[in-house]
Formats: C-alpha cells, sequence, structure tokens
C-alpha cells in the first residue's frame, strides 16, 4: 500500500512571497529608467522596492476567490431588493435624493480610481506595488459597476439619475469630485498613491462608507448597505496599501520626508473639502439618522487620524496643515453646504427642502453650539418665505474656489458670521480662493490649477450652452439654456421637495396622502 | 495609548469572529449600528484561528475575514493562525 506524502503547505508569508516576486525583471535591450519614466521626477528615492509588503498578503489567487464570494452575496441582495420593490420600503422619497448625489458624484470617482491605479500600477518598478495597484485597479472598476447596478433599479422609478455619467462632466458642483480626481490621475504615481490610497482612503473613507452606509440600513435601504459594506471591504485593503506606501516612502530616505508631508498637507485638505458634500448627506437627507456628521468626524476622523499621526510622528510626521480648520468646521459645514444647495436647487438635479420641525430638534441636540445660532434662523426664514408662495432660488452664479472648485460658502476660522475670502496674483491674474489651505496648495503650482474649469466662469463665457443656440435672441434664459446643455429635465429632476413628481409618485405607490399635506 | 478598531457587517458569518475577538481580548468592546458591528480596543487586537474554529466546530481560514470585513485601523500583522490589529513596530 502506498504511503500518502504529505507535501507540506506553504504558510501566508511564503505564498505571498512565491505569488509576488521574482514577478520583474532586470530589463536587457532598453535601460530601466526609460521604461518606467514616472517612478522618479518627483523626488521620491528608492533603494530596495523588495521592502514593499502588503500586510494582507493576499495574492491573486485568494482574491479573486474573496472577491467572487462578495460579488455573489451582494447580487443576491440586489436581486431581491428589485424583486421586492425595496424601494417602497425606504423611509421617506427625501431619502433618494441621496443616492442621486452618490450616483453623481461619487460612483463616477470609482472609474477614475479604477484608471488611476491601472495607470499607476504600470509606473512602479517594484512588483509587490504593481500588483497591490493591479487588485485596487480591478476593485475601482467592480465598485462603479456595483454601484451602478444597485442605483439603476432607482433610476426606473426616481428622477434626477437619468444623466449621471453627462452630468459628472459639466454640472457645476459635480466639478468639484472631479476635479479632485483630474488633480490626482494627473500627478505623479507616488503622490497618487498619498492623495488616493493615505489622503483619501485611510484618513477620510471611513465617513463616507460607514456611517452613511449604516445610515442607508437604518431607512431601510439594503441594496445601499449592501454594496456600501462590500466595496468598504475592499477599502480595508486599500487603506492599508495607503499606510503601507506612506511607511516605505519614508523608511525608503530621509529625503522623502518633506516631500510626503507636502502631499498629506495638500490631499488631507482637498479630501476633506470634498467630504462637505457627505457632511450634507448625513445631516439633512437621512430622514433616519444614526449619527450626526460631527460625531462621524469626532469617530472617525480624530479619534483614528489622531491615533495615525501620533504613530507617524517618529518619522517626522506631523499632522496636516489643516487638521485644525478641518476640526473646527465639523460644527457647520454641512449646514452651510445644505443652505447653498436650498439655494441654488434650480440648477441641481437633485430636491432640497427644509427639515421638519423634529429634525430642526435633532441639529439643535447635536450641534448644541453652533446650529441654533447660526443655521436654524435661517432655515426658518427660508420655511416661512416658502409658505408664503416664495420659495427661494438663487439665479445669481456664485464665485468659486480656484482649488476645490466649492462655492464661496465656508467661513473664516473663528467667526462663523464672515465668509472666507483669500486671493493670490499669478502672471497678471487674480485668483481666489475659500480658504488659507486651498490658496496655499494653488500657491505651490499655480501652473497646474489656473487650468481648473471652473463652471461659472465657463457659463459666462459662453461654454455651457448647446451649440444651436443664440444668445442674442429676444428672451434668451441663459439659465434654462445651461439647463438644457446638463440635458436636465427641467420640473422632474430640480426644485424643492415638495410638490416633485418624486414626492407626489412615492406617496401614490405608498398609497399615502403626499409627505407635504400632513400637519 | 490608542485604540484600534475592526468593523463588520452584522450577519450570521460575522457572529463567530465578534465573538472569537471578545473572547481573546478582554479589553475590546463591541458597538453595534444598524448593519455593523464594530469593535474597539486599546493598542491592539487579536484575531485567533483556533478561537473561531472552536465557536463554528469547522475550519475557518483568516483570509475569509475579507468578505465580511467593512473597515479597520491600526498596522496588520497576519499568518495562517492569527490577525493583530496594533499600533506597536
Amino acid at each position: 500500500m502506498d504511503t500518502r506524502v504529505l507535501k507540506k503547505k506553504l504558510g501566508l508569508k511564503e505564498r505571498y512571497a512565491a505569488m509576488t516576486r521574482g514577478l520583474g525583471w532586470q530589463t536587457t535591450y532598453q535601460p530601466m529608467d526609460k521604461v518606467f519614466p514616472y517612478d522618479t521626477y518627483e523626488g521620491i528615492k528608492i533603494h530596495d522596492w523588495d521592502k514593499w509588503e502588503d500586510p494582507f498578503r493576499l495574492t491573486m489567487d485568494a482574491y479573486w476567490k474573496y472577491q467572487g464570494e462578495k460579488e455573489r452575496k451582494l447580487y443576491a441582495v440586489i436581486d431581491a431588493f428589485a424583486q421586492n420593490n425595496g424601494q417602497l420600503g425606504v423611509t421617506d422619497a427625501r431619502y433618494v435624493n441621496a443616492l442621486k448625489l452618490f450616483i453623481q458624484g461619487v460612483t463616477p470617482l470609482e472609474y477614475y480610481a479604477h484608471r488611476g491605479f491601472a495607470h499607476t500600477g504600470r509606473a512602479f518598478r517594484g512588483e509587490g506595488a504593481r500588483v497591490a495597484c493591479q487588485m485596487q485597479s480591478i476593485d475601482e472598476l467592480r465598485h462603479y459597476q456595483t454601484e451602478t447596478h444597485a442605483i439603476s433599479h432607482y433610476n426606473k422609478y426616481f428622477n434626477g439619475m437619468h444623466h449621471s455619467n453627462h452630468w459628472f462632466d459639466r454640472v457645476w458642483y459635480l466639478s468639484v469630485p472631479k476635479s479632485f480626481f483630474e488633480d490626482a490621475v494627473s500627478a505623479g504615481p507616488f503622490e497618487f498613491l498619498t492623495s488616493v490610497s493615505f489622503s483619501f482612503e485611510y484618513v477620510l473613507t471611513n465617513l463616507l462608507f460607514v456611517p452613511f452606509m449604516s445610515g442607508a440600513a437604518h431607512n431601510g435601504d439594503m441594496s445601499t448597505v449592501t454594496f456600501g459594506f462590500s466595496a468598504q471591504s475592499d477599502e480595508s485593503r486599500h487603506m492599508t496599501l495607503g499606510i503601507e506606501c506612506i511607511k516605505f516612502m519614508l523608511e525608503q530616505d530621509p529625503g522623502n520626508v518633506p516631500i510626503v508631508q507636502r502631499w498629506i498637507d495638500k490631499w488631507f485638505w482637498r479630501g476633506y473639502r470634498l467630504l462637505t458634500l457627505v457632511a450634507m448627506m448625513q445631516d439633512y437627507m437621512l430622514p433616519k439618522r444614526v449619527m450626526s456628521w460631527k460625531e462621524a468626524w469626532e469617530m472617525y476622523a480624530e479619534s483614528n487620524g489622531g491615533a495615525l499621526f501620533k504613530d507617524l510622528a517618529r518619522y517626522g510626521i506631523r499632522e496636516p496643515l489643516g487638521w485644525k480648520d478641518a476640526c473646527e468646521g465639523k460644527d457647520h459645514i454641512s449646514h452651510q453646504a445644505w443652505n447653498t444647495f436650498y439655494n441654488y436647487n434650480a440648477a441641481a438635479p437633485f430636491h432640497t427642502w427644509v427639515p421638519s420641525d423634529e429634525e430642526m430638534a435633532w441639529l439643535s441636540e447635536k450641534y448644541p453650539e453652533s446650529f441654533d445660532k447660526y443655521h436654524r434662523p435661517r432655515l426658518e426664514h427660508f420655511r416661512e418665505q416658502q409658505q408664503a408662495g416664495n420659495r427661494f432660488y438663487n439665479k445669481t452664479l456664485p464665485m468659486l474656489c480656484t482649488t476645490c472648485q466649492i462655492p464661496m460658502l465656508f467661513t473664516e476660522p473663528g467667526d462663523p458670521t464672515k465668509i472666507c475670502y483669500r486671493e493670490s496674483d499669478w502672471r497678471g491674474n487674480k485668483y481666489h480662493f475659500c480658504s488659507d489651505h486651498c490658496k496655499g496648495i494653488f500657491d505651490f503650482e499655480p501652473e497646474k490649477f489656473v487650468q481648473s474649469w471652473l463652471p461659472v466662469h465657463q457659463i459666462y463665457q459662453g461654454h455651457c450652452f448647446k451649440s444651436d443656440v443664440d444668445p442674442t435672441k429676444e428672451g434668451f434664459d441663459p439659465l434654462l439654456a445651461v439647463l438644457d446643455y446638463y440635458e436636465m429635465n427641467v420640473g422632474r429632476d430640480n426644485f424643492d421637495f415638495e410638490g416633485s413628481e418624486d414626492q407626489k409618485n412615492f406617496a401614490a405607490w405608498r398609497g399615502e396622502t403626499k409627505q407635504g399635506d400632513r400637519t | 495609548m490608542s485604540n484600534v478598531f475592526i468593523a463588520f457587517q452584522a450577519n450570521e458569518e460575522s457572529y463567530p469572529i465578534v465573538e472569537a475577538i471578545l473572547a481573546d481580548n478582554p479589553k475590546a468592546q463591541a458597538v453595534h449600528s444598524p448593519g455593523l458591528v464594530k469593535i474597539d480596543a486599546p493598542d491592539s487586537l487579536t484575531i485567533r484561528r483556533e478561537t473561531i474554529e472552536g465557536q463554528t466546530g469547522r475550519p475557518f481560514d483568516l483570509q475569509q475575514l475579507h468578505i465580511n470585513l467593512v473597515t479597520l485601523s491600526g498596522h496588520i500583522d497576519e499568518d495562517d493562525d492569527q490577525f493583530t490589529l496594533s499600533w506597536k513596530h
């Protein structure tokens, strides 16, 4: 009888080494620097690429296995949600507006990240880093697809989702996420990893995918919570890649430290500004609330980010320059952003509203220092005007920050009653900023940021009309011409939730009187 | 001292993992919110394969954690038998 010989299985660490090392080679008929032209010009010095280690030690075979399992679980939920008309089970049709912002402004970023990581992986001569970028590139494509599939079900029933890709390249507030990612993908490979993997994924992404998704669950949206957590399970790996990449750069050469610090300063602030949209979604767009933006900021940014920067201090890295201003902003930015969208709702393809008394009481409780004093009076004024038949729509275009592209809605550090304005002069032109940090980012790279495609400037220059439009014709309405260029469905996609088609349809489908009729 | 944390989707596959973490890390605390269970622990947190297998009575590969993992913080040290998060070096 044959004796079965058990071949000793490789341990996790050996398996990882076997699957990620020795995959590259020294080129012979072209110099390595010509094959990998982008991984040195940023000034980052790497002496030993083999020191790159993926802490999860995930290999491609295990990756496909677990990703496949995640997909099966996710699509089971998405199918069940669709088959059971899950959209009727959400708390309130106002909630769907958060999903509109998600498909308009977040989902396209997944696709940018997919492309960014494919490009960045190609740029590195170390195989460990290339394998990690390849996996992340595939993850990001998966997120783009699963989010599109999950939200497409809502698109069958609600307005404001039908042209999300078209809008991403045109609509004013979507230039905020778009310009963030275009800034990142047009940077060098190490800056790209610092921007997306570290500053965005490690320091900030929890704020998007954890409390907001828990909020989706709380509002009866099992489809969104499942794609959100399924995406976030990949994010755990991406966050780990982010911190690994930072440690790798810092450990390879002391000369890398100041370069990395500057990138952390820049990208923490860029990411923080981008999350203004999420702050607003969390405080105003979830009819049933899990936690406030402020609480989420304290849990995931202050306490977790604080631990991280305490740890990185041993390399000589300090907390990002804008950290203190960002922490002060937690009391205000969600309210300031909601006010802005309420103002400009004629030009935004989702609905806004004044929160109910009960919701305002919740905001007072969560923001004892700021809501009643600075933000409630404005909302009550809006409500009064609306009830008198004067729902206010601002038709004057706002000044935008040249760096983050957000309208000038943020206030001075230490004074929430005064709008913050900064400016720089460069080659005979004046540029405007929302903060010291956005100004600082511009001042370091003016050649890059003077190219910003600022929607307001573009509209005023006449670049946001369809080609057959004649602005000299009598009765020409520039705002309507811009909305036509956006391919927005005026009267269905935009304006207040009160009186909207979404509101009426949802009430009719549920056999209720519309929410506006309740006392 | 800084906290580390790990969070999982709240479902049947995650419960034995959460139970094992709470059994192996006496200072760890679980916080439940809709759809999610987050475990915080001072300084470090270890997940042991054997403890999970003891809970479920069947083999467990620690990389199965990826399926229901939502987020985490700290540095990772992982091998076939344990998965540790900490701020240590």
